[in-house]
């Protein structure tokens, strides 16, 4: 399964106020961990909501909104995706993270993400596709 | 008030910790089975304390710590302190847990090497790698390859003995040693991604968890050996492949052909992180193996918008490079349909004919089927009808053999109707 890690918003990250020197080691080193599991499929770091725009819908109207966004617990600062087996396992790579934000309350959310019919059920029917015969099989080969 | 500690959640630790602990375990007394032995009552003495204490700050240390000392007591209690147990001790002095220090990557890439050593076969290779790296249970990987559990099992203890027998060295190669390795490797988790993806023969059915799993292998493999351009690559051609899974299959389980998928339904997250995995193999400018050449063609596709954009002589020179590496005649024939596809259908069958004239692949049946696509290209569809029919009858898939069927009768000769009586 998948699951995006939402780093949630602070003052500090709002004001624009870059991690410490110490703090970008520590996330190196947890990102190295993360990546040699074999878990990130992809990760960023968000500007403040000052850099950022909304478009609201309503009634068929369509309204644009520059940003700053003043709900700072509600904002995001920046997201993971990961590839785990269970919601455990995410929450325990969780755990591992160093705190996000020193020095004030920070908050990681963790949501499974929505993956309908792809890695569904286990049993799927599903065969060789034709699509092999674009596919270079090694099959001379591989069973040598 | 925290959540609990629940037995899932220290499972869950477990899964993280357990590759680096077997690792350093087999490290210590160099022997597979007694670390993961160790292993195993360290896991269980997590599930009867941490429930009450909660899990430690650093419980892979924790895990490893409680782990030796059971291999101490164990000993001691043998009265059998041989070598490997004496250096153990050593290694561990009775303390509270604290942080392991070490190399803990090279542990994890020390158990890949030890579950692929090439002096076991291929079919205990793949099962020590899910069971040891993958951390699946025998169980697991018992229904994932539909055999019995005590099958499974027995497979594992035989590598183990085996591994023993050949006094395997546990040290990690390095250099051209540790390069020399790397197919063993590749080959194992290539081939644990194509059972999920695809079965032989009959109903078959895809198991995506083992994809799942041959991913993440590989993805753990290419941060170990970051200078191996291929290991980057085996991981771009499992996701590039990966991404197409949704869309490989109508809603009844019917096959549609790699250019009539619905490219929306394609993983674009996959086929992001698969085309960076493959710039990686790029950048490290090394000759391209099988693997990286594979995944750039997947990557041809995966960059087309739609199938008309896509860049089919590129396609055709890579499989060039391919068939060059491979000296396949399955590769050949991919390449006579891309040349097909780039320079038309008449040069695409010329090769096709080339193939048959020489005799190769006259019972496999995409064989067939590649050169009734291009007669039906070109055509001559009393030729195309034949080529489907033959291919339908050498298909041991039965999805497939309806759906050749289907296109040979599409294109069957018109029979003359008897006249009414």
């Amino acid at each position: 399964m998948r699951v995006m890690v939402i780093v949630k918003a602070t003052a500090n990250s709002e004001a624009g106020h870059l991690p410490s020197e110490e703090l970008l080691a520590a996330m190196g080193r947890y990102n190295e961990e993360l990546v040699k599991a074999g878990v990130v499929l992809a990760g960023e770091g968000l500007h403040p909501s000052s850099r950022g725009r909304r478009i609201q819908f309503r009634d068929g109207e369509r309204r644009i909104v520059d940003g700053p966004f003043a709900e700072t617990k509600e904002l995001i600062a920046g997201f993971w995706l990961w590839q785990v087996t269970s919601m455990d396992e995410a929450m325990e790579w969780a755990r591992r993270c160093p705190d996000p934000m020193p020095g004030e309350a920070a908050e990681l959310e963790l949501r499974p993400v929505f993956e309908p019919d792809d890695f569904g059920p286990a049993l799927t029917p599903e065969l060789r596709a034709q699509e092999d015969r674009l596919r270079a099989t090694l099959e001379g080969r591989g069973e040598a | 008030m925290s959540a609990p500690t629940t037995k899932a959640a220290i499972e869950a630790v477990w899964r993280v910790e357990a590759p680096r602990l077997l690792g350093g375990l087999t490290r210590f007394v160099r022997d597979v089975e007694l670390a993961e032995d160790l292993a195993q009552e360290a896991l269980v003495a997590a599930l009867e304390r941490w429930p009450e204490t909660g899990i430690p700050a650093n419980p892979g240390a924790w895990l490893m710590t409680t782990a030796k000392h059971r291999g101490i007591d164990a000993a001691r209690r043998r009265r059998m302190i041989d070598a490997r147990h004496a250096e153990l001790a050593q290694d561990a002095p009775a303390t509270a847990p604290t942080a392991e220090a070490g190399d803990a990557g090279d542990d994890v890439l020390r158990l890949i090497l030890i579950s692929c050593h090439p002096v076991l076969s291929k079919e205990s290779r793949v099962a020590l790698t899910l069971r040891l790296v993958g951390g699946l249970t025998t169980d697991e990987i018992a229904r994932a390859f539909l055999t019995t559990e005590p099958t499974i099992a027995q497979r594992i203890v035989r590598a183990k003995r085996t591994l023993a027998e050949a006094r395997v060295p546990f040290e990690v190669p390095a250099g051209a040693d540790l390069v020399a390795r790397m197919p063993s490797i590749f080959e194992v988790l290539y081939l644990i991604f194509n059972e999920g993806y695809a079965a032989a023969a009959g109903d078959a059915w895809m198991r995506p968890a083992l994809c799942q799993d041959a991913m993440r292998l590989g993805r753990i493999l290419a941060a170990h050996v970051p200078d191996e351009a291929e290991a980057h690559g085996l991981v771009a051609l499992m996701e590039l492949q990966a991404s197409r899974m949704r869309a490989r299959t109508d809603a009844r389980g019917n096959p549609i052909l790699l250019l009539d998928q619905n490219r929306a339904r394609w993983d674009h997250a996959l086929i992001q992180h698969g085309l960076a995995a493959l710039g990686r193999a790029m950048a490290l400018r090394q000759p391209l193996g099988v693997y990286t050449l594979q995944a750039a063609i997947a990557g041809c596709h995966a960059r087309a918008r739609e199938a008309a954009q896509t860049d089919w002589p590129r396609i055709v020179a890579l499989y060039d490079a391919l068939v060059e590496l491979t000296q396949s005649p399955v590769v050949e024939l991919n390449r006579a349909m891309a040349v097909g596809m780039a320079f038309g259908p008449a040069e695409g069958l010329a090769l096709v004919d080339a193939l048959v004239a020489a005799d190769l692949l006259d019972d496999y049946h995409h064989l067939h089927a590649v050169r009734g696509e291009l007669l039906e290209q070109l055509g001559r569809l009393a030729e195309a009808h034949a080529a489907f029919a033959r291919a339908a009858t050498l298909t041991t898939n039965t999805r497939e053999q309806a759906v050749l069927t289907q296109r040979a009768a599409r294109l069957a000769p018109a029979v003359p109707r008897r006249p009414a009586p």
